[in-house]
């Protein structure tokens, strides 16, 4: 075998447990596709969010923050590695309420949260008075926001590009033009054979995406995600520096305003619609005023990943050992957990607890 | 040193550029009109503080960007001269004010 | 809304023959503008130019003003500086204008939008005092500025034109500092034969080189290694050229390789384009009415690839024809006569896009040069993302974020195609452009939320 583990997809997914492998010393090669395809991480809105995470599926919301808890430490260790800075901060993040029923619907959420997470939480609700020092500049509308010590946000960009440097440093292989097309059984391991020619693993991890609908099957595994058109808009550049994220604003290092985020079932299309745009920068003005004399730069549309139930699906193979899938979205928040825990159990074989939580079996129990 | 080839003949328009009083023909563009006035330095990069100036006087390029009665990142090449307004460098990145 | 039948985008030569020829066969057009006056850049300020620049500016441009007085006395309807931010796929077209944001709905739409100058990239090409060829064009047209210590520095005709337009306003420029060799021109001759069809241009060419010897300008052929001196202003240029090295004092560098289509509006509508190794860029796919791949899409002007004035005016008109023989009119013939037109009228072309090849040293700038000049990106830093697999302008993009800045991609787009192509020794066309979305041109917040709006979620807010 010419790998010990082949990963088919370069994103935020694919490239955090090929950084992870490599750290554990693996031969890792990166399939990736070519220049113009779905991904998602290009899209991504760049939170490393737990507060609001995982209500319905309490392993997610413990693996969410498990993630937040590794992201400082992984993302030093990016740094030195690869001289590149992911832009993580850990600031805090809040989820503002515009209205009473905001309110209040807010607040029931956190305290079912609390219920979930037990005692280190640590999400409260914030009213207006409060917020209004930890945040100036908010609108006269909003009524108060959750709070959470543990949310923050990166560039997913610096962080998708220090995760391919880490890769190649650590005597990884990246292959793009490489989408796979078939994938069989090779001795004690696969062969795939790819745009770029044929390569051989021991594993196989899946993490193409939505492209893991079709490669799924090839290794006896059903991976039922399906595309949810978001939207992003993004500001000239500011010098003013701005407290911590919100669920819907950010800034970038650079100064930019990132506006996020809707949700749309449109299939695969990527077209950027300026009613949904208006919809956008209207939220972002109400929550922020000062905002709407900013211009408007730049915007895209990317696809997320999302699942029937939208928490993740990590699976392993059992017609085909040694082959796993790995599907969210959410690719910067779980980023952490992904290089340093998933990762190992890629090395060792086999998927552990928490793991098995996340297998389409949820999905089949739900359907019942 | 940029030189009108013929005298105005369209009526004068004045306006400020840091402060300082440039004397323009109505139909000019701030860009033109600051050229004229022997101006090259509009900007400073938001990236590394460099100075800019106009590049491509067609809309294309944005390097002229200028500050025009308070509001930021504005083409100077896209913007007709009208008198009495207030034209300032754009440094860097632009300030926001929070009420 | 009412769709109207033609949408037009651009008021140069091709927009403004198209919307008179489609609204005198009787067709609803609509016309948005940049600009506050009609002619685009070609003919800027057609209409109110002075008698005595018109003698600078030559007989060519005064052709201009019957076709700017045509489309003022059609009845297509104008809208001036209109600033069109985003052309959705089912033809309605947001536009700002006076600072609010409106759209027009249309069965045909026209791009029009021209050309712009190809980047120059190359060492101190960034600083105040330098331009393009193109804008000291502009200057002198719109607003009869001339520099008295210009050095023009690159290869094409728009240089010797502007040196001439130049001598005749009695301010020569200081040097023309030319990067073609002898060698293109040996290669350039083999297209003669078919350049002579096109007689009236070879005249116009020749006539242009004769003012210059004349007027004493001092050219520097075959130049390379160009570099632009000065520290926060440019006061120098610095060369090789016939095995030795020039200084040139100056405060005014103009800088020209040819023009290439502006390809944002048809990359917003995701209209295939083709990389034309002729003229070194990407030009759109077109068929023989100028139709894109796109239904219902058309482009004339030097936007379907670069042809100059005289055959912008004949594309335009050839569009609104096809347009108004959709609608109903029979067109075939006059059809015919345009497409012959244009034939006649391109066959200089292979004799200018041989010889006014750009030079290497722009399509492909050493480590050091900056590309993206909003985000301050070198060719190296670029190189070196191509290195770690970046297969595209777009995953360099997400790396580098070479054309995140405000001209969204239209000053480094061109050049981070073709390092891409180099460093992978693949062909530009395989490898792409960046991938364009709205707004085409930024937009303030406040106006984009005046829009009507489609929330995509039912929670509160």
């Amino acid at each position: 075998m010419n790998y010990d583990t082949i990963v088919v997809g370069g994103g935020l997914v694919g490239a955090a447990l090929a950084h992870g492998l490599g750290r554990l010393g693996e031969k890792v090669l990166v399939l990736d596709e070519g220049d113009v395809a779905f991904r998602a991480s290009r899209g991504n809105f760049g939170l490393v969010w737990v507060q609001s995470k995982g209500e319905a599926m309490p392993e997610y919301a413990r693996w969410s923050r498990h993630s937040a808890d590794v992201w400082p430490d992984f993302s030093q260790e990016l740094q030195e590695l690869t001289g590149i800075d992911t832009a993580y901060h850990k600031a805090g993040g809040v989820h503002l309420c515009l209205s009473e029923e905001a309110w209040v619907r807010q607040s029931a959420l956190i305290k079912r949260m609390h219920n979930v997470h037990g005692s280190d939480y640590g999400a409260i609700m914030i009213e207006r008075d409060e917020l209004e020092k930890m945040m100036p500049g908010i609108g006269p509308e909003v009524v108060g926001a959750s709070w959470s010590p543990h949310d923050g946000h990166a560039s997913p960009l610096y962080l998708l590009r220090a995760l391919h440097e880490s890769i190649v440093r650590s005597g990884g292989a990246y292959r793009n033009e490489a989408r796979v097309e078939t994938l069989a059984k090779d001795g004690d391991g696969y062969r795939l054979t790819t745009g770029a020619g044929v390569f051989t693993g021991t594993k196989v991890v899946l993490a193409a995406g939505l492209g893991n609908r079709t490669l799924g099957p090839l290794a006896g595994l059903n991976v039922p995600v399906f595309p949810q058109k978001g939207q992003i808009l993004v500001t000239e550049r500011t010098e003013m520096k701005f407290s911590m994220p919100t669920v819907f604003i950010r800034q970038t290092d650079e100064g930019s305003f990132l506006l996020g985020d809707s949700h749309e079932d449109a299939g695969f299309d990527l077209t950027s619609r300026p009613g949904i745009m208006a919809d956008i920068a209207t939220r972002a003005i109400r929550s922020f005023p000062f905002l709407k004399d900013l211009r408007l730069v730049r915007s895209w549309a990317a696809l997320r990943v999302m699942s029937p139930d939208g928490f993740p699906i990590y699976q392993q193979s059992e017609s085909h050992p040694g082959v796993f899938s790995v599907n969210c979205h959410s690719g910067v928040t779980l980023a952490g957990a992904h290089a340093r825990t998933l990762a190992p159990m890629i090395a060792r074989g086999r998927l552990e607890d928490p793991m098995s939580a996340f297998s389409t079996e949820r999905l089949h129990v739900q359907a019942q | 040193m940029f030189k009108r080839n013929n005298a105005i003949k369209s009526p004068r328009v004045s306006f400020t550029f840091e402060g300082c009083s440039i004397d323009a023909a109505a139909g000019d563009t701030i860009a033109s009109a600051l050229m004229l006035a022997g101006e090259t330095h509009f900007r400073n990069t938001p990236v590394s503080q460099s100075e800019r100036g106009p590049f491509c006087l067609m809309g294309v390029c944005f390097e002229c960007l200028v500050e025009v009665d308070g509001i930021p990142n504005r083409q100077a090449c896209m913007v007709s001269v009208r008198e009495g307004m207030k034209v300032r460098r754009q440094k860097g990145a632009i300030g926001v004010e929070i009420e | 809304m009412n769709a109207c039948d033609l949408a037009i985008i651009g008021a140069g030569p091709a927009g403004m023959a198209a919307a008179t020829e489609a609204a005198n066969a009787g067709l609803s057009v609509i016309l948005l503008d940049e600009q506050p006056v009609p002619g685009g850049q070609v003919y800027r300020a057609i209409e109110t130019v002075p008698e005595e620049r018109r003698k600078i500016l030559g007989p060519d441009y005064q052709k201009g003003i019957g076709i700017a007085e045509a489309f003022r006395a059609c009845k297509a309807t104008y809208i001036p500086e209109a600033t069109v931010w985003n052309i959705n796929p089912d033809l309605s077209i947001d536009y700002s204008r006076n600072g609010g944001s409106a759209q027009v709905s249309t069965r045909h739409l026209l791009i029009a939008t021209g050309a712009v100058e190809r980047p120059t990239p190359m060492p101190g090409w960034t600083l105040p005092g330098v331009t393009t060829a193109g804008a000291l064009q502009i200057l002198l047209k719109a607003h009869g500025g001339i520099g008295d210590d210009v050095v023009l520095v690159g290869s094409g005709p728009l240089l010797y034109l502007l040196a001439q337009q130049m001598i005749v306003a009695g301010v020569p420029p200081k040097a023309i500092v030319e990067t073609v060799d002898r060698e293109r021109y040996i290669k350039a001759a083999r297209h003669l034969c078919s350049a002579l069809t096109a007689l009236p241009y070879l005249r116009k060419g020749m006539s242009m080189m004769r003012q210059i010897r004349r007027a004493g300008v001092p050219r520097y052929s075959g130049a390379h290694d160009i570099r632009i001196e000065g520290s926060q202003r440019a006061d120098a240029v610095r060369f090789f050229a016939n095995g030795r090295a020039h200084h040139i004092e100056t405060s005014s560098v103009a800088l020209h390789q040819g023009v290439v289509p502006n390809q944002q509006a048809t990359r917003l509508l995701g209209c295939d384009h083709v990389w034309n190794e002729s003229q070194r860029c990407f030009v759109p796919k077109l068929d023989e009415f100028l139709e894109s791949s796109v239904e219902n899409v058309f482009v004339a002007g030097d936007g379907a690839g670069v042809a100059g004035a005289k055959s912008a005016e004949i594309r335009g008109r050839l569009v609104a024809l096809r347009v108004a023989g959709r609608l109903g009119s029979d067109t075939d013939a006059e059809i015919r006569a345009l497409q012959r037109q244009l034939r006649r009228d391109e066959a200089i072309r292979p004799f200018l896009e041989t010889l006014y090849a750009p030079s290497d040293e722009v399509m492909v700038p050493g480590d050091d040069v900056l590309v993206c000049r909003c985000e301050e990106v070198t060719a190296g830093a670029i190189r070196e993302a191509v290195d770690l697999g970046a297969p595209g302008p777009n995953q360099v993009k997400s790396f580098l974020r070479s054309g995140m800045g405000p001209c969204q991609g239209r000053m480094c787009g061109l050049t981070v195609s073709t390092i891409i192509a180099e460093r992978r020794s693949e062909d530009p066309g395989s490898i792409g452009y960046y991938r364009l979305r709205p707004p085409l041109k930024p937009l303030l917040l406040s106006e984009l939320a005046q829009l009507e709006r489609e929330p995509t979620r039912d929670e509160p807010l």
